[in-house]
C-alpha cells in the first residue's frame, strides 16, 4: 500500500496560503462591491475549501474512487441548493387565473 | 512482514493492511459525504432566509465580534495544519512528533471552543438567544434578527458539537500513538481522524464570512 507522504513544505505552503485568503476576505467584506461581496466570500472559502480538501485531506494524492466519492458529495450539495432556491426563489412568480 | 504473521491490525475479512486501509479511508469519506448534506441544508435554510431577509441579518450579523471569529478561523486553520504535520509524523514513525502534533491540534481545538464559548456569553448577555428573552434593537428589525441568532446558534453549535467529538477522536489517537500502536504501516487511524478533522475545519471555512462579515461595508 503505497501511502503518499507530503512533504512538510507543502503543508506550511498551504496553511500560508488559507490564512492569506482568511485576511483576504475580511479586507474585502469591508469593500462596497454590491452584489459581489457574497460572491466574492464565497469563492474565497471554497478555494480555501479546495486547498484543504486536496492537500490536507490527501485528495491530490488518493485514489480516483475517493476522488468520485467527493465531487458526489458537491454535486449532490448542488442539486439539494438549486431545488432548493428553484422553489423558494420563483415563490413570488405565482399567478392566479 | 517475513515471518508470515498478519499484522496485529488487520481484521479478518481484508486481504491485506492496505486493502484495509483504502476501505476504511473510503468509508470515512462517504460518511463526510453525509455530512457534508447534513450542514448543506443548514446552509441551505440560511441562504433561503438571507435573500428574504437581507437587512435584517446584516443588522444581526454585526452584533458578531469579528475579531474573535477571526482569531477562531486562523486558530482552527492552525489546527489543520499540526493534524497534516501529525499524519506526517504517523507516516514517517516519529512518535515524538505525532504526540506532539496530536496535542497541539487538541489545544487548539479547545481554544476555539473557548473562544465561541465567550462569544455565546456576551450573545446571552446581550439577549441575543432566540426564545422570551430575546431583545433586538432596531424593533422593526428584531423579527428578522431573531431568525439569523437562531441559524447562529444551530449552526455553530453543530460545529462545536462535532469540534467536541473530534477532540474525542484525538485522545483515543493520542493514547494509541503513546502505546506504539502507529506505525508506517498502520498510519491509517492518524489519517482518517485527520479527514474528520479538516472536514469540520472546512465548514468553518464558509461559516465565518456568512454569520460575521454580512454587509460590513459602510
Amino acid at each position: 500500500m503505497s501511502a503518499h507522504v507530503v512533504p512538510v513544505r507543502i503543508y506550511f505552503a498551504i496553511f500560508g496560503i488559507l490564512m492569506a485568503c482568511t485576511l483576504a476576505t475580511v479586507v474585502i467584506a469591508f469593500v462596497d462591491l454590491g452584489p459581489m461581496n457574497i460572491v466574492a466570500a464565497l469563492a474565497i472559502a471554497s478555494f480555501k475549501a479546495t486547498l484543504v480538501v486536496l492537500f490536507f485531506m490527501h485528495v491530490k494524492y488518493s485514489t480516483r474512487l475517493t476522488w468520485a466519492v467527493v465531487v458526489g458529495s458537491v454535486f449532490w450539495l448542488a442539486i439539494l441548493l438549486a431545488l432548493t432556491f428553484g422553489d423558494y426563489l420563483t415563490r413570488p412568480w405565482r399567478t392566479y387565473g | 512482514m517475513s515471518d508470515g504473521a498478519p499484522h496485529p491490525a488487520l481484521a479478518h475479512q481484508f486481504d491485506s493492511l492496505g486493502q484495509q486501509t483504502e476501505a476504511a479511508t473510503l468509508g470515512m469519506w462517504v460518511f463526510l459525504v453525509t455530512e457534508v448534506l447534513f450542514f448543506g441544508g443548514l446552509f441551505a435554510t440560511y441562504a433561503v432566509y438571507r435573500a428574504w431577509y437581507p437587512s435584517g441579518f446584516a443588522a444581526a450579523s454585526h452584533e458578531l465580534d469579528i475579531t474573535l471569529g477571526g482569531i477562531n478561523t486562523a486558530v482552527l486553520i492552525t489546527s489543520s495544519l499540526t493534524m497534516a504535520l501529525a499524519v506526517h509524523a504517523a507516516q514517517t514513525e516519529q512518535r515524538g512528533r505525532l504526540l506532539t502534533c496530536l496535542a497541539l491540534t487538541m489545544v487548539l481545538g479547545a481554544i476555539f471552543l473557548g473562544i465561541k464559548g465567550v462569544e455565546y456569553m456576551h450573545k446571552f448577555a446581550e439577549h441575543h438567544v432566540p426564545g422570551p428573552g430575546f431583545h433586538f434593537e432596531p424593533a422593526e428589525q428584531a423579527r428578522h434578527a431573531q431568525i439569523f441568532f437562531s441559524l447562529y446558534f444551530i449552526m455553530t453549535g453543530l460545529h462545536a458539537l462535532h469540534m467536541v467529538i473530534g477532540i474525542g477522536i484525538m485522545i483515543v489517537m493520542l493514547v494509541w500513538s503513546w502505546r506504539g500502536r502507529i506505525t508506517t504501516e498502520y498510519a491509517s487511524p492518524i489519517e482518517i481522524s485527520g479527514l474528520y478533522w479538516h472536514f469540520v475545519d472546512i465548514v468553518w471555512i464558509f461559516l465565518f464570512p456568512l454569520l460575521y462579515l454580512i454587509g460590513r461595508h459602510a
